[in-house]
């Protein structure tokens, strides 16, 4: 905390990564356009094919722009638990808080035409699937904070979270089974992940979460940084516990609960990396973690996005697939490393 | 240390426990600016319990906590940051943090709204890490200190956050003898030539004969508050523990097993 001037030049490196995986993401997709028809297109110049510029305005660039609030916000959020929860595994998907999002979503996409077949379709659009997915995963939020204040053992947490995640995986199932093919077909999908196909109305709604849910990450850095030595010493330094723990856990809903309404349930990103990021920001001051925790997981979702794409082929592998694959082995590696994780 | 910044702690008829059950009543004492008193007694008699409740970290039953003559639940949060700090027996929750980062959480009371360090601040920091032969240790994370070094840390941080009261709990346990007697001359240096008013829970009690100035004995009766010699010269120690196991020896001021 004393220095914080010292990770200029790692932010530095990191802000370059950042602009070359997401150029390597819009030069990357199913259709192939050569690296400079798209530098060209990027910077007003004259492109061969019109469709390509088309593609890249229109759809290459609003995904590298959602892959990085999803990987961003993701992150952030998972490190707000981390610190909330004293727990280096808290993650929205470790917590269920993915779970809830998924449960609110099923529950419109399949519950509603259980009750009312011909209602379902005006209540159905992206608004509501987002309103749907944030009450369920701040249900789960609130439902995991009240067991934390009774239950201090971490381990316990975790269990409960993963609890969580098999009664939602029940109900889903529940629900798929008297769900039509259609309705079924949509949440599948939903449940995949994806940074694409989403409207601009969507991309702009989304960064507007993204955005107050980091703005008020950023408020509550203070309290954040007081939380590393635990709730009373947070107490005796002037913090306010029940309001600053509203604000973040309000912080973490709308940051974990809005990107999965829009982009599904993305494993690992907000648990893996927080960690990975302390490789090189070896500190615990929020001040630079937020930052630095934002860029880190931006880059991540780009690359992994970039993986799914498949380039040059006609086939989207879902994301959460790639995220699983890449965050999972992280979090053994840094287990196995460590003996122990640190947060 | 200027006039201003002394303090005096006492409490009135304290009853003390949870909203079910109380864990001790009758507790009257007073502490003033520049003195080192220990509060002593049995385990589960409600050491920490106090403490906590003088720290403003668990609401009282009954009767008043004053500080500087003004009632405790009157002090705004961040006033009382100001006032007050706390050193607990339980860890910090990141033992990722390292030294400096630790003890610079003790500013916060003082710092703007994203908590950035004044050169002032940077000064109390200082401070603290040399009066706590800190320096060298001040870029190692806390879990590569031991139970000594790590405990220097948190009362260092207490010191940084530059409070006229320090209530510390259990600050010696897990200590050898050599760091024990470290620790206690350290807060007893910090009362007598600063003027601040440490009030500190141990089990150390022929320590705390031969260091503190005022002792409260829980006992859970009378709870008698005194100086040390006088505490012995009415014979509470001997109550404190059954006689068939141990007896206090009024001359040397310590416990010996009863043969």
């Amino acid at each position: 905390m004393q220095r914080p001037k010292s990770y200029q030049i790692s932010f530095l490196l990191v802000v370059l990564a950042l602009l070359l995986a997401w150029v390597l993401n819009i030069s990357s997709g199913s259709v192939a356009i050569p690296f400079e028809a798209m530098l060209s297109s990027l910077f007003g110049g004259k492109i061969e094919v019109e469709s390509w510029n088309y593609i890249i305005w229109n759809y290459r660039i609003p995904k590298g722009f959602t892959a990085v609030l999803v990987g961003g916000g993701l992150s952030v959020s998972g490190l707000l638990m981390q610190t909330l929860f004293r727990n280096p595994l808290a993650g929205p998907f470790v917590l269920g808080i993915s779970s809830g999002a998924s449960l609110g979503a099923a529950l419109l996409l399949m519950g509603t035409s259980l009750i009312s077949g011909f209602a379902s379709f005006t209540l159905l659009n992206d608004i509501t699937l987002a309103i749907a997915a944030s009450i369920g995963s701040f249900l789960v939020l609130l439902v995991v904070m009240v067991v934390a204040n009774r239950i201090k053992d971490t381990m316990a947490l975790l269990i409960i979270g993963l609890m969580f995640g098999s009664i939602t995986a029940a109900i889903v199932s529940v629900l798929a089974y008297f769900s039509t093919a259609e309705n079924l077909q949509r949440f599948i999908f939903w449940s995949f992940g994806s940074v694409g196909n989403l409207s601009q109305t969507q991309v702009l709604l989304l960064a507007g979460i993204t955005g107050f849910g980091v703005l008020l990450s950023i408020l509550s850095i203070k309290r954040l940084n007081a939380f590393l030595l635990g709730e009373n010493y947070a107490q005796s330094l002037g913090v306010s516990l029940k309001k600053s723990r509203l604000i973040i856990i309000i912080a973490t809903g709308l940051l974990a609960g809005g990107i999965t309404a829009f982009a599904g349930p993305i494993a690992f990103v907000g648990l893996a990396v927080p960690h990975l990021t302390r490789q090189i920001f070896d500190t615990m001051e929020h001040r630079i973690l937020i930052p630095a925790v934002f860029l880190y997981g931006a880059i991540l979702m780009l690359l992994c996005d970039t993986i799914a794409q498949l380039p040059n082929s006609a086939s989207i592998l879902p994301i959460n697939a790639i995220t699983s694959l890449v965050g999972a082995p992280v979090v053994i590696w840094l287990l196995v490393r460590k003996r122990k994780m640190l947060f | 240390m200027p006039d201003s910044k002394t303090s005096s702690i006492s409490t009135n008829g304290l009853t003390i426990g949870y909203k079910s059950k109380a864990v001790a009543g009758n507790i009257n004492f007073s502490c003033d600016s520049g003195e080192l008193c220990a509060i002593i007694g049995v385990n589960g008699i409600g050491k920490s319990t106090l403490l906590r409740t003088l720290g403003n970290l668990q609401p009282k039953l009954y009767g008043s906590i004053s500080i500087n003559n003004q009632d405790l639940s009157t002090y705004s949060s961040g006033d009382l940051a100001k006032k007050l700090s706390v050193v607990l027996t339980e860890q910090p929750s990141s033992k990722n943090l390292t030294v400096e980062e630790l003890i610079a959480l003790g500013r916060q009371p003082y710092t703007n709204w994203i908590g950035t360090l004044t050169s002032k601040d940077k000064i109390y920091i200082q401070e603290s890490l040399t009066a706590f032969l800190l320096k060298e240790l001040r870029h190692r994370k806390c879990h590569e200190l031991s139970d000594g070094q790590l405990q220097r840390v948190l009362i260092a941080r207490a010191m940084a956050q530059d409070t006229p009261l320090i209530l510390l709990d259990e600050p010696t346990t897990h200590l050898d003898l050599y760091h024990k007697v470290q620790i206690l001359k350290l807060l007893q240096s910090l009362t007598h030539n600063e003027g601040k008013t440490i009030i500190f829970t141990t089990h150390e009690i022929d320590l705390a004969i031969q260091l503190c100035d005022k002792i409260l004995i829980l006992d859970g009766e009378q709870n008698p508050f005194g100086e040390p010699c006088q505490l012995i010269e009415n014979e509470h120690f001997e109550r404190l523990f059954p006689e068939e196991m141990v007896v206090f020896d009024p001359k040397t001021g310590a416990f010996k097993v009863s043969k």
